[in-house]
């Protein structure tokens, strides 16, 4: 018992129902399970990028870049399609976009050897720069209503938004692939001492490369969602969205230090900052407001765990003391 | 004659080695390039343009420098600068006749305050640099549209005396430049004369090491950081007064600018190693690029690309450097 409520997750689950209980006193528009659910397509396009992040951040890297891949792939999709390319195969290249511009981080971090910081800030200047050049200042629309069904669709005529399924199909793979398998495993090594990995022959280089691919690939997933859920193109789409997901990732309890963290975390930090976006969206507070306080969140994300580590290191030193 | 042979080589190897020999190379080749494809390049007026143009980014450039050397990343500067000039040009708003010096060491002095909180999360809350300047990125910013309600603040609410700070001229000399230049002396001597500055260079290159010899890596931390805030707290101010507006998206992205000019300039990304002239010479090559591709018509939404392209290259090549030398020490044992 003591061990599950020391547990990050476990507190991440209370805040979320402090949450819900807070914004349901707060307005009465909150406990609808319609407005709820819809209320999701504002951070599902996020968290298909999560699940993979969490991997990245585990393993003791980091993608800056992901946004701006976002806009470099739906950009490609865009152009593809009015260039006359059906909407279904000019999506496709939208993935294969994305999943190059992730191989393209993987082999820098592995080939050259840069840190995955300095690597993917690169590309995070570059990529938003090939959405620039390739759209101008021009965007892009006039996509088939069918298209529209990815984004903004239901799931075979529930209340459930296609995305949210999507996500939570993703997050369930992710993290059975994280928490089950010899891969995972490796991560979390990885992340903890990635020269012990080399020594004891984990593919330290090919395991950075699958996950800066698949990084991409999922950027090219959210670009497609995104896309067809604002129903346009333009250069300057998901805009500080790397920030988002980093937080997200972090306040899940994933170390930016690498080797700790978990997927049920991150889920529940995403659902955690969703619904109090969409609470505060409801009490009329301004989008930059919520900025401020996802910046607040994110430090106190990682302040809260220490000071929580020093409190409970100082009340199990105290009875030793005083026997 | 083998002997002056090997000297002359160890001579050379050590002027090529020197980043600043190779940055000056690259920005004459870029200069005649552009020259040739657009002749009007190469002028006075154009020149003048360009090192106006790098003064703020020079400046902040300082700052990033010194946060990268001690092994941290400070992503704040866009919005710190962006919020320290807001608050200046809303104070001209509310109808205060402000000596525009005055105003300057006010936005200076809010910026060494957003860097002290910086420094503290750092060195208080034991956060990562990235993760802590990526939260008050966000803050920051958010709090420069709290404070303007989205407005602006434009040229008719500001005093003439105010636009002419970044305007004028100093003995013939643009304020501008002056002031990045009398900044870049002191910091020039700072950090390589000064107690103080040779520690920043020593917990960048080794913090246990450093910490074994008794300086106070905490203090180089809180100082790095909040001279960072305070050189972007000038930074706004002079923006605000060259453009002759505060704009609540004022200088987005432009950490990463600051970032480019350092990475250029030879800062190592893994800290310790760094100087002044080099990162000045990093500033001065990006608005050489800007205005290259402004002369040559190319499409201006190149920048981005270009940037991204440069930052690449540079530190790809500081990797590939570093990585030879140390199999050649490996191979000479």
């Amino acid at each position: 018992m003591k061990k599950l409520i020391g547990r990050w997750e476990f507190l991440l689950f209370l805040l979320l129902v402090g949450v819900f209980i807070l914004m349901s006193n707060l307005s009465p528009y909150f406990l609808n399970l319609r407005n709820l659910l819809d209320s999701t397509v504002h951070f599902t396009e996020k968290g298909v990028i999560a699940v993979c992040m969490t991997f990245i951040i585990i393993s003791g890297n980091m993608d800056l870049s992901v946004a701006s891949n976002m806009a470099m792939s739906a950009a490609v999709m865009g152009i593809a399609y009015r260039a006359g390319l059906g909407i279904f195969p000019a999506a496709l290249l939208c993935l294969l976009v994305g999943a190059l511009g992730g191989l393209f981080n993987g082999l820098v971090v592995t080939r050259v050897k840069l840190p995955s910081m300095v690597a993917t800030l690169a590309t995070f200047s570059l990529y938003r720069g090939i959405a620039y050049v390739l759209l101008g200042n021009q965007a892009i629309t006039g996509y088939p209503y069918q298209f529209a069904e990815i984004g903004q669709g239901y799931f075979m005529g529930t209340n459930i938004p296609n995305q949210l399924v999507i996500f939570i199909g993703l997050a369930i793979i992710f993290g059975f692939i994280l928490h089950k398998t010899t891969f995972g495993r490796s991560v979390y090594a990885i992340g903890n001492n990635e020269e012990a990995c080399r020594y004891s022959g984990i593919p330290v280089d090919r395991i950075k490369v699958i996950m800066f691919t698949v990084n991409g690939l999922l950027a090219g997933l959210s670009a497609i969602l995104l896309t067809s859920r604002i129903y346009s193109t333009r250069p300057n789409i998901a805009l500080n969205y790397e920030l988002e997901i980093i937080t997200a990732v972090v306040l899940g309890g994933v170390s930016i230090k690498g080797g700790r963290g978990s997927m049920i975390g991150v889920v529940l930090a995403l659902f955690l900052i969703g619904s109090s976006r969409f609470g505060m969206s409801l009490l009329n507070i301004p989008g930059q407001m919520m900025t401020v306080i996802i910046g607040f969140l994110l430090i106190l994300a990682i302040l809260l765990p220490q000071f929580l580590e020093r409190f409970s290191a100082k009340s199990s030193e105290a009875p030793g003391k005083a026997a | 004659m083998a002997r002056t042979a090997e000297k002359r080589r160890f001579a050379f190897s050590n002027l090529s080695s020197k980043r600043e020999t190779s940055l000056v190379a690259f920005i004459l080749i870029l200069i005649l390039g552009v020259t040739l494809r657009s002749p009007r390049f190469f002028s006075l007026a154009n020149f003048h343009d360009i090192l106006l143009d790098s003064a703020i980014v020079a400046i902040a450039s300082i700052g990033q420098m010194m946060v990268v050397m001690t092994g941290g990343i400070d992503l704040s500067v866009g919005s710190g600068l962006a919020l320290s000039g807001m608050l200046v040009g809303l104070i001209y708003k509310g109808g205060f006749a402000l000596n525009p010096y005055l105003a300057l060491l006010i936005g200076g002095l809010i910026g060494l305050g957003l860097g002290s909180i910086n420094s503290l999360l750092v060195v208080k809350g034991n956060i990562p640099p990235i993760i802590a300047t990526l939260g008050t990125m966000s803050i920051y910013r958010g709090m420069i549209f709290l404070a303007s309600e989205g407005q602006w603040v434009s040229a008719h609410e500001m005093p003439s005396s105010f636009i002419r700070l970044a305007r004028g001229t100093i003995l013939g000399i643009p304020n501008l430049i002056f002031i990045a230049g009398v900044l870049y002396i002191i910091f020039y001597f700072f950090l390589s004369h000064a107690k103080t500055g040779r520690e920043v260079y020593a917990v960048g290159g080794n913090l246990q090491a450093a910490r074994v010899a008794g300086i106070n890596t905490d203090k180089i931390n809180y100082i790095v950081y909040s001279a960072t805030g305070f050189l972007y707290g000038l930074c706004g101010v002079l923006w605000v007064s060259r453009f002759a507006s505060a704009q609540p998206d004022t200088a987005t992205g432009f950490e990463f600018s600051t970032v480019t000019a350092i990475v250029l300039g030879g800062v190592s990304v893994s800290g310790g190693t760094g100087r002044v002239t080099g990162v000045l010479l990093g500033a001065v090559l990006i608005s050489i690029i800007e205005n290259a591709l402004n002369v040559t018509q190319i499409n201006p939404f190149w920048k981005l690309a270009i940037q991204g392209i440069v930052i690449l290259i540079a530190v790809a090549m500081d990797q590939i450097v570093r990585h030879r030398k140390k199999t050649k020490v490996v191979r000479e044992q």
